[in-house]
């Protein structure tokens, strides 16, 4: 399978060299006119089919990685290192991406299933397409290259076979790690589509702006995979690394969360350019620039640049991506500069005040957000090689720096959809304005009333103060959105005479964009909320013994006794722990301490209960080899269920977005018969 | 739709002194209760194993270094020292990077100047573009994007579906 395998790589690796250059003279041929002896449509099509068929080898090389896995074929290095026997299935999946070879092996058959996709649906533009297609196998030749050569994951074990291999690393034994790096490179590797699209578009001066409607679908849903992969990414450290904690500012954590904002910016300004055909080459950049710090995440995290909890999957493979971005970013300012004229931008304001100027702001706060993170990331390597002197960039810094501008950006989130296109007036912002003022305001009150103080015996506490305005503001933002939906609604509740809630679902219907983009809105609140709840975060450590209590927040938890149990893959430990709240026996907890037999390392598996207000999140932390008795450690985490109930929200406002709307006429509308319903009804503007 | 909004100079300067002051407060201030001192302290700490983690949240099983940093750092805090004597004796044991944020000296201080002065400088960047385009409409007519008399007739067909399905008011 080995040889299977490899053979595949290569097929596809000359697959995808075929169909870059094939295609680039087929377009060339096309572009100047020139005399040929092979027609360049019929060029290109070749170039198309080759790409087709990129994706069918490369599926073959994951496939034979992925049957070597489940045969434990041992033979292969790649297979020792990251498997063993008694590893179960699912986790067997999850050796595709746990090492070096398999992550890269993984990137190239996304990439060459977008591709396959891309390629399928050709019809929809065939020149333009043909252009996206030509630099997606560039990107996808430069991924097989390094499969091939640099990191080849069906390299053969030197010397002897082994009986077993070393086994997955356990930190990756979860079930949210089968899932989280394919959502997370879903995302990564998916923005390569709309970047193809964006150059090709520049590079044939493509007309007008349809390039971004064909290109909206592949954004949005790229933009959710990397959404949902950056949160199955935070609760899996939550509930795995066992610190209580969901983000730590790691570097690689902080590549993800990048080009997230990059592509979060491009979606708003897009409509810059949709609406108005403002902000042409800001866009252009946007689009490159997120692809290009999607490399430099891959770079961050397999080039060892940076110290990092993510440390296995390093390598030495960082000046292939060094010198790739450095093609990658030449091609993109050498077609810029050639084609800038095509990008030239009627720009003009009619208000200071308006939901264009708000858009101009959201962008900057969300590329100084992102300069914010890149900088603190390379500060190390700057720090390094400027006064000779490495220091640390931990989140002491990044909580001072990034969360008022985290601030400023959920005030533009509510704000923004307040503004109508164009002007408003002081009339309309009084009108809009005057419920979120309100509700931040109460919301200031109310949380002075229940203890959450900007002071504490007189000294002023930042996680309070921070917790308070997020709070308010974000109470300010949902009224601000909910009164949309409710104004709205009730235009459609007085013409049709529905109820409240099915005028609202189908105002939702009639303009799943806008509407979608405010549940979107919504489920960041909802976010924030959780996040603010870190500033009362409690825990409290102790060694307990038989029927010991500790006390956290309403909770008594007593150790109540401790079991051990085995099976082929590791051996655990248990601490049974009985919680009462209000002297009332609630339930059971066993937190957990494996150590893997096949890597002899250990991991503790966090026991949570979570409700609404909280989550009770304990640790077994091992036995004090003094005494013999367990160590716990517990934490009262405050609303953290919050920030998956607002991944929940933002997922579905996303898809509700997705979905074509319904015109006016195509939506059924049941009416009493007495009633007259106007042709169009008047539901824009929504101010 | 009443009369657009004008540009009130107090206005934004009044703003612009507010926002000011409210960022001087939270950058001025920081977590200086007595009775958290501990907490504060292993959280301005990195642990040294090379997990990377902030000592204070630092439990991996069978960390060999956590435990006895947060030792000597009970000890400095019993004998009565303050926190940049023991904060520097931490530098002095294991270096400048057992420190969780870069100091405010020396070249350090620029770790913590780029991301506020990149953020003043975009902000007046885009205050001022924002002026420069507006200033640009005066007198034009009311209009719609690419307005243009040459534009495509497809392009606006298509700009005007977009204003259909996102709302005029709205996305």
């Amino acid at each position: 399978m080995a040889a299977f395998g490899s053979f595949a790589l290569i097929i596809a690796l000359a697959l995808a060299a075929y169909n870059l250059l094939a295609g680039a003279l087929a377009l060339r041929l096309i572009a100047t006119g020139q005399p040929a002896a092979i027609s360049p449509e019929r060029l290109a099509d070749t170039a198309r089919r080759a790409g087709i068929a990129g994706f069918v080898a490369v599926t073959a090389a994951a496939f034979a990685l992925i049957w070597s896995v489940f045969t434990n074929d041992f033979s292969i290095a790649y297979i020792a290192e990251h498997s063993n026997r008694a590893l179960p299935g699912a986790y067997k999946f999850s050796a595709l991406w746990s090492g070096q070879e398999g992550s890269l092996l993984l990137w190239a058959w996304l990439l060459a299933t977008y591709g396959f996709v891309l390629r399928l649906t050709h019809r929809t533009d065939v020149k333009l397409y043909a252009y996206a297609g030509t630099i997606l196998a560039g990107i996808q030749l430069f991924f097989l290259a390094v499969l091939n050569f640099a990191a080849p994951p069906f390299s053969l074990l030197q010397g002897a076979i082994p009986d077993d291999g070393n086994g997955l690393n356990p930190l990756l034994q979860y079930p949210e790690m089968v899932i989280h790096p394919p959502m997370l490179y879903l995302g990564y590797v998916g923005f390569s589509v709309p970047f193809c699209f964006a150059l090709g578009a520049l590079m044939m001066r493509y007309p007008g702006e349809k390039w971004i409607k064909v290109t909206r679908v592949w954004t949005m849903v790229t933009w959710l995979f990397l959404t949902a992969g950056i949160f199955l990414g935070m609760h899996w450290a939550y509930a795995v690394l066992g610190w209580g904690g969901y983000w730590g500012w790691d570097p690689v954590e902080n590549a993800s969360f990048m080009p997230w904002l990059t592509g979060t910016a491009f979606l708003h300004s897009v409509m810059m350019q949709e609406k108005k055909g403002m902000m042409k080459s800001w866009n252009v950049w946007l689009i490159f620039s997120t692809f290009l710090l999607t490399l430099l995440g891959t770079l961050l995290t397999r080039a060892g640049l940076v110290s990092s909890v993510h440390a296995f999957a390093q390598s030495s493979i960082g000046t292939w991506f060094v010198v790739f971005m450095g093609i990658v970013l030449a091609v993109c300012i050498f077609t810029y500069i050639l084609q800038r004229s095509h990008l030239k931008s009627e720009h003009h304001l009619e208000s200071l005040v308006s939901r264009e100027s708000s858009f101009l702001f959201n962008n900057l706060v969300l590329l100084t957000a992102c300069f914010v993170i890149l900088w603190g990331t390379l500060f190390p390597i700057l720090s390094e090689y400027v006064v000779g002197n490495k220091v640390t960039v931990g989140a002491p810094w990044y909580n001072r720096v990034a969360i008022p501008i985290g601030m400023f950006l959920l005030f533009l989130t509510g704000v923004g959809p307040l503004l109508p296109w164009r002007a408003t007036s002081l009339k309309s912002i009084r009108r809009n304005f005057v419920l979120p003022v309100i509700a931040l305001w109460a919301m200031v009150i109310v949380g002075l009333a229940v203890g959450i103080r900007p002071w504490k015996d007189g000294v002023f506490d930042t996680g309070n103060f921070y917790a308070l305005v997020a709070f308010a503001i974000s109470a300010g933002v949902m009224t601000a959105i909910l009164s949309e939906f409710l104004r709205g609604a009730g235009v459609i509740s007085r013409q049709t005479g529905r109820n409240l809630v099915a005028a609202t679902w189908l105002l939702t219907r009639r303009n799943t964009r806008r509407y979608g983009g405010y549940i979107i809105h919504i489920g960041v609140v909802v976010i924030v909320i959780g996040l603010a709840g870190s500033a009362f975060n409690r825990n409290v450590e102790s060694e307990l013994g038989l029927h010991d209590k500790i006390t956290i927040g309403p909770y008594t938890l007593e150790q109540v006794g401790a079991t051990q149990d085995s099976n082929l893959n590791y051996n655990s430990e248990y601490a049974v722990l009985d919680v009462y709240k209000g002297g009332k026996k609630q339930f059971q907890m066993t937190p957990e301490k494996r150590e893997y037999l096949a890597s002899g390392q250990p991991q503790t598996m966090v026991a949570i209960h979570s409700v609404p207000e909280w989550d009770l999140y304990v640790v077994y932390e091992g036995t004090n080899p003094d005494t013999g008795q367990p160590i716990i450690k517990a934490f009262l985490n405050p609303l953290v269920g919050w920030i998956w109930a607002g991944l929940v929200v933002l997922v579905f406002g996303t898809l509700v977005a997705l979905v074509p709307s319904v015109s006016p006429a195509t939506a059924s509308l049941r009416v009493p018969a007495t009633r007259t319903i106007p042709t169009e009804p008047a539901l824009k503007g929504g101010v | 739709m009443g009369a657009p909004v004008r540009f009130n100079f107090s206005f934004w300067i009044k703003t612009v002194q507010a926002a000011t002051l409210a960022v001087a407060v939270c950058f001025s201030i920081g977590a200086t209760d007595a009775s958290s001192r501990y907490n504060d302290l292993n959280h301005r700490l990195m642990c040294t194993c090379g997990c990377a983690e902030i000592l204070g949240e630092c439990n991996h099983v069978g960390c060999p270094n956590s435990a006895g940093e947060l030792t000597e750092l009970r000890t400095g805090i019993a004998a009565g020292n303050g926190d940049k004597e023991i904060l520097d004796s931490f530098v002095a044991k294991y270096g400048a990077t057992v420190l969780a944020a870069p100091t405010t000296h020396g070249f350090d201080l620029v770790a913590w100047i780029a991301p506020f002065a990149v953020f003043a400088a975009a902000l007046l960047g885009t205050i001022l573009l924002v002026l420069r385009w507006t200033n640009l409409s005066v007198g034009r007519t009311p209009a719609v994007a690419g307005d243009s008399a040459n534009e495509d007739p497809a392009d606006r067909a298509r700009r005007e579906k977009i204003r259909q399905e996102t709302g005029d008011g709205g996305f």
